[in-house]
């Protein structure tokens, strides 16, 4: 019996009992279409993390504080508090091209009637530069106005939206930020909504009006540095440790407690989260293309048992137990890759469905689906085999004598 | 040497154990028959006669003794020379026709072809003309469920022939039929053996063993008569 034939009678015996068959398949169709979908949310969202870090700017070394050992607790302040003099001292570095120190605190803004909770970050006049922001209508505050610590404010693309009918008439426009007057004078360019925070739903403005007059501060959250080119970015990186030491008369071979991570670190520390969370997603839902081959197994093993007699008759009549062992694994075989193809019809749809109505992200790459589809086969085969193995194995005497 | 027989059977013994005991379903049978024979097997139930019937369709193997087959050794075939010889050499018409009731007539005719791995064409032609020897070409896109008892026993005939079989082994072949039926398939057996097959069949009517022109009898694993007409 060659192949096509082979293939013909399975097809035949599962089409005698349709609903079986139907609903064996659905474990593997939701298996497959698992596989696809979560792989692909893993990896949208994983690229899309990757491309917020990369927007972040070339050249970027980020200064943060970081954690202090419980021995060295009552020496914190000192050790591991970011200062502006911090950064008007890394501002003065050969090897650095710009600075803007960061505070963010969530702040309650209001304009006419309307208000809005955002978050409000202070900085100086080189986010511009070191952030690889737009100015989309009107300008950024410069050096002048940040030193006079005026009230200028700039507008994330969302807070604009939420305001005025359009970026323009909102320039120029008094706005209140915690019942303080503050006067628009830039709305930024929009930079799409990015993985883990909506970058356009905040405020700007400058760093010494946030901290003295508006929420009375004297540490701040993190320095953004630029270095001058990419092949200065490990000696940047040794100068800001220095200078961290030296504004706290710390010894070169003391620690101090802050966290030097450069753009290309937080890159490829991301795309080892999102492989890792993409493998998960995989993991899971492999589990339930396992569950799927289960019930193939089963509904096999009761279809050999049924055609027993069909079994015995077969072999009486010349069947080897190749080609009965054949014959039944086609149809365990059939049974999975119809599944895998209905899973990977349906894995693309659900796929494209959570990316227009979710603001999560998916990407579709051709890998996960021809795994899936080879998996689905492999599944099929291996969950085949038992019952196939036990049919082929039957006594034809006692297949006939069966009722 | 000698020629031997179409079917040779040497001190068979098939011998079943159920714990310590051991039941001789068979014991020290010798058999031979030639080319041509009609041979009836009778016998009660329990005498024998039915794993005679499954030694001699290759269905089992003899615990002790020789089986010959058209010259060919069966008792040292292995499972699949077994299926082998089943699907060439060996024609089952069975009491209750064993048809595959998914299938049509004329596919359940053509399955014996399709293990010998015949071309499509050539198959379906083959199975065509056994149907038509029986007389059922007008029902051959039939479901054997579709079909009376007569014409479904018509149709394992033709399944049974359509690979030109050197034995044609019947057991009971008429045990699920009318008696009008009975003749029927009867007058098909006899002109089979006029046409010179070589039929073997099991059966406990006298009469119907009538129609053989051998007659063996089995008891307790034996053979105790053994007539020629």
């Amino acid at each position: 019996m060659n192949f096509t034939e082979s293939l013909l009678l399975s097809l035949r015996s599962l089409k005698a009992n349709k609903l079986r068959s139907f609903l064996t398949t659905l474990g593997i169709m939701i298996g497959v279409a698992a596989v696809i979908a979560l792989v692909a949310l893993g990896q949208g969202t994983s690229s899309r993390i990757t491309a917020s870090i990369e927007s972040l700017g070339s050249n970027l070394l980020i200064v943060t504080p970081g954690a202090v050992p419980p021995d060295q607790r009552e020496r914190a302040e000192e050790l591991n508090r970011l200062t502006l003099e911090d950064s008007a001292a890394l501002s003065r570095l050969e090897s650095i091209d710009a600075v803007a120190p960061q505070v963010r605190r969530q702040g309650q803004v209001v304009w006419h009637n309307e208000n809005w909770t955002t978050v409000v970050e202070g900085t100086s006049s080189e986010y511009i530069e070191v952030r690889n922001s737009v100015v989309d209508e009107g300008r950024f505050f410069n050096r002048l106005e940040a030193r006079r610590q005026q009230n200028v404010v700039v507008l994330g693309a969302t807070v604009a939206e939420k305001f005025f009918e359009s970026n323009s008439k909102g320039i120029g426009q008094v706005i209140e930020i915690n019942q303080t007057p503050f006067t628009v004078i830039g709305i930024l360019e929009k930079q799409g909504n990015q993985g883990y925070a909506n970058q356009d739903d905040r405020v700007i403005i400058p760093i010494t009006t946030a901290m003295d007059r508006l929420f009375q501060i004297q540490e701040i959250n993190a320095i953004y540095l630029s270095a001058r080119s990419a092949d200065l970015m490990d000696q940047a990186h040794e100068e800001v440790e220095k200078i961290l030491k030296v504004q706290r008369n710390v010894s070169s071979t003391e620690n101090t407690y802050f966290q030097i991570s450069s753009q290309s670190q937080i890159l490829s520390t991301a795309e080892e989260i999102g492989k890792l969370m993409t493998g998960l997603l995989a993991g899971i839902a492999a589990i339930s293309l396992f569950v799927g081959g289960i019930g193939i197994m089963n509904i096999m093993l009761v279809s050999v048992t049924e055609r027993t007699r069909e079994i015995g008759i077969r072999k009486a009549i010349g069947a080897t137990r190749s080609a009965i062992m054949q014959q039944f694994i086609i149809e365990a075989v059939t049974l999975s890759l119809i599944g895998g193809l209905m899973g990977i019809f349906f894995g693309l749809t659900l796929s494209k469905i959570i990316d227009y109505f979710t603001p999560l992200s998916t990407l579709i790459s051709i890998t996960p689906i021809l795994y899936a589809f080879f998996f689905s086969f492999l599944v099929g085969l291996i969950f085949g085999v038992y019952p196939a193995s036990k049919a082929s194995a039957l006594d034809p005497i006692e297949a006939l004598r069966h009722q | 040497m000698t020629e031997k027989p179409l079917i040779f059977l040497d001190r068979v013994n098939k011998v079943y154990s159920s714990g310590e005991e051991e039941i001789f379903a068979l014991r020290e049978i010798t058999v031979e028959v030639e080319e041509g024979e009609f041979v009836a097997i009778m016998g009660s139930s329990g005498s024998g006669k039915s794993t005679m019937m499954n030694l001699l369709g290759c269905l089992d193997k003899p615990t002790k003794g020789d089986y010959y087959l058209d010259k060919q050794a069966v008792a040292e075939a292995t499972e699949d020379e077994l299926a082998l010889i089943r699907n060439k050499k060996i024609g089952f018409v069975f009491q209750n026709f064993n048809l595959l009731p998914k299938l049509s007539a004329l596919e359940n005719v053509e399955l014996p072809l399709l293990y010998s791995g015949m071309a499509t064409e050539e198959r379906r032609q083959k199975a065509e003309n056994a149907l038509e020897a029986v007389g059922l070409s007008h029902r051959k896109q039939n479901k054997p469920t579709e079909l009376s008892g007569g014409q479904q026993q018509r149709v394992s005939i033709a399944r049974a022939l359509v690979n030109e079989p050197v034995i044609l082994l019947a057991d009971e072949p008429t045990g699920a039929l009318d008696s009008r039926t009975t003749t029927e398939i009867m007058e098909i057996f006899q002109e089979l053996h006029q046409a010179g097959k070589t039929i073997m069949m099991v059966t406990h009517e006298a009469e119907i063993a009538e129609y053989a022109e051998r007659l063996i009898l089995f008891r307790d694993g034996m053979i105790v008569d053994d007539n020629k007409r």
